[in-house]
């Protein structure tokens, strides 16, 4: 498998901030005038904005406004609850993601998924993170222990678990759960990683390992996460979109939306005014 | 309580001598009502248990006699069941083999049946279907039996006469038939409840890493509901072994060894007339004389059954308990 080793993080982050937020980068997704409904309800309303190659975007907003649902969106996983409708289109990789010929399998895939729960399978710490190459064709017993050992490394859990891989996942903690399921994600080589409030579940400390891991991540993959942690969305994106009512009112560097907003409803949300 | 600042010393320190009583002394009223709640439930606990005992007490007790002279062997390996002869002969193994094929038979139907309609239910049909299906199984349950044993009387043995060329369509094959379509509606049910309580964490967890929706079912849902299928299917066995009017009117009740001889082994025949061990005290229940070595029979066929359903429930008790320890939910 062609997961390529971890670089060491550099200590001058601010310089890599700079190089990495130029506005030259490719788009990985192109999202056109997105609007979705449950049955009647609305829950987006003209969605357009293009998430940036290997950064991380953060969505924020109050609940409800559609953040967790526009996510899903993309890979299409909210098509899992019934009465679903979009309109407008979503680019990946030149291919509209709500075209009917687009194969489901390939697409999430493609683009991972971390839940706000961390939901880890009732099975085996291996076979958590085996169960991605499995369902994709790996058979080889020996690859499998090179995929599962390289993505328990990558999310820093290899030296917690190497000795009670056979254990339950279930007998994890929280945070330890947490980064099994990014393990997992990391097992199917995907090229997005879709983040659902990844850390509010979870005690401080967890969460400030998940936010160094989704660090580390924005080095290979594009990562768009999910948060109503504002200050979250400060520390770990390059982007950030704000939600409101299922539209989105400001998308920009994430310098700018916490340091100068454009727009008065911005401004109230990230100086806790409401929300 | 009013606040202390508003008191006086003296009335403080009172209070605290009134509240340290309250502490200390119990209420007799609301320790009654504890205390009587807690020995109805002690109550009626211990009665429904010691109701159980009474009835394997009484089994046991009404069967020693036949127990004593017949000797338990010759009950679970004698051969014929001629209890009205001068020379009574009590060999129930015809009854076990025909309990057990018809049994086995009704649950090789109904088990692989039921836990796909399940799966479907569950997992793939839509909303509205699901919502109409799951009512209409559950009325299937509550069919009188002997509505059904009327059914394959009329319906069923017919087609299996014509299909197997048999002058007699009343046969082990029938009564399969028929208990299983009377076992399906547990086995549906169980497993659908214990399918539908599988958190859609899991399955979303799944088909966030690309998994088809099989994959889903395959790895994540089955599994993860393998002990409420297990019981799903225990409890299809309860239902298809202890049943008795639909198996009397399908199975045809001859009292022979249901066996045939094929390439030289002996195996069980299901496409004769066979008589189970519930159909058997049914039949001869009625007219036995109290007392008699026959009624005392009756029991030991009655403990042979509960024997049978006993082990049956123990490992399905093992197999879960198993499961639970090898996948710790905590």
């Amino acid at each position: 498998m062609g997961i390529k080793e971890v670089e060491p993080v550099q200590i001058n982050v601010k310089e890599q901030f700079e190089a990495r937020v130029s506005e030259s980068v490719r788009d990985v997704f192109q999202v056109e005038e997105l609007s979705l409904w449950y049955g009647t309800n609305q829950a987006l309303n003209s969605i357009s904005f293009s998430v940036k190659e290997k950064q991380v975007t953060a969505i924020i907003g109050p609940s409800g406004c559609g953040k967790s649902t526009f996510l899903k969106t993309l890979n299409r996983m909210v098509e899992l609850n019934t009465n679903v409708q979009t309109r407008g289109s979503i680019i990946y990789q030149d291919v509209d993601v709500f075209d009917p010929k687009v194969n489901l399998v390939e697409l999430r895939s493609a683009i991972g998924m971390v839940f706000q729960k961390p939901n880890p399978f009732a099975k085996s710490i291996f076979d958590n993170v085996a169960f991605g190459p499995k369902i994709h064709g790996v058979r080889n017993k020996k690859k499998l222990k090179e995929v599962v050992e390289l993505c328990l490394k990558r999310v820093g859990l290899w030296d917690e678990v190497k000795d009670r891989l056979n254990d339950s996942a279930l007998s994890l903690s929280g945070g330890q759960q947490q980064r099994l399921c990014i393990a997992r994600c990391l097992a199917v080589e995907p090229e997005v990683i879709l983040m659902d409030e990844p850390t509010s579940a979870l005690d401080p400390i967890s969460s400030a390992k998940v936010e160094n891991l989704i660090e580390e991540l924005k080095e290979l993959y594009s990562i768009v996460v999910v948060t109503h942690n504002m200050q979250q969305a400060a520390r770990i994106s390059d982007h950030t979109a704000f939600f409101l009512h299922g539209e989105l009112v400001e998308y920009d560097r994430t310098d700018r939306i916490f340091s100068n907003p454009q727009d008065q409803r911005t401004k109230d949300y990230v100086t806790g005014r409401f929300g | 309580m009013r606040l202390p600042s508003l008191k006086t010393n003296v009335e403080s320190t009172q209070s605290v001598v009134v509240t340290k009583q309250k502490l200390t002394q119990k209420s007799f009223v609301t320790n009654l009502g504890d205390y009587l709640m807690e020995k109805l439930f002690l109550l009626l606990g211990t009665l429904a248990i010691f109701i159980l005992l009474l009835i394997v007490g009484f089994l046991i007790r009404e069967g020693s006699d036949a127990l004593r002279e017949v000797g338990i062997s010759e009950f679970i390996f004698g051969q014929s069941w001629y209890p009205s002869s001068s020379e009574p002969r009590y060999g129930a193994l015809p009854f076990i083999i025909s309990s057990v094929m018809v049994t086995v038979g009704a649950l090789l139907l109904a088990v692989p049946w039921g836990i796909f309609t399940a799966i479907f239910i569950s997992e793939i049909a839509p909303k509205r279907l699901k919502e109409m299906l799951k009512p209409v199984v559950e009325i299937f349950a509550i069919f009188p039996s002997v509505v059904l044993g009327f059914i394959a009387l009329i319906v069923i043995s017919p087609i299996v006469a014509n299909v197997f060329g048999l002058s007699n369509g009343l046969t082990a094959v029938t009564a399969a038939v028929i208990l299983s379509v009377m076992a399906l509606p547990t086995i549906i049910s169980i497993a659908e409840d214990s399918l539908n309580s599988v958190p859609s964490d899991f399955k979303e967890g799944a088909y966030a890493l690309g998994a088809t929706k099989w994959e889903v079912i395959k790895n994540i849902s089955l599994p993860a509901a393998k002990s409420g299928i297990i019981a799903a299917v225990m409890l299809g066995f309860g239902r298809a072994v202890g049943e008795t009017m639909t198996v009397l009117m399908a199975a045809g009740n001859a009292i022979d060894m249901p066996i045939q001889h094929f390439l030289g082994l002996t195996v069980p025949d299901f496409l004769t007339s066979v008589r189970t061990l519930t159909a058997n005290i049914a039949i001869e229940g009625s007219d036995v004389a109290w007392g008699s070595l026959h009624y005392s029979a009756l029991f030991v066929v009655g403990m042979i059954l509960f024997v049978i359903t006993f082990i049956v429930n123990l490992i399905a008790d093992l197999l879960i308990n198993r499961q639970r320890g090898a996948l710790r939910n905590d």
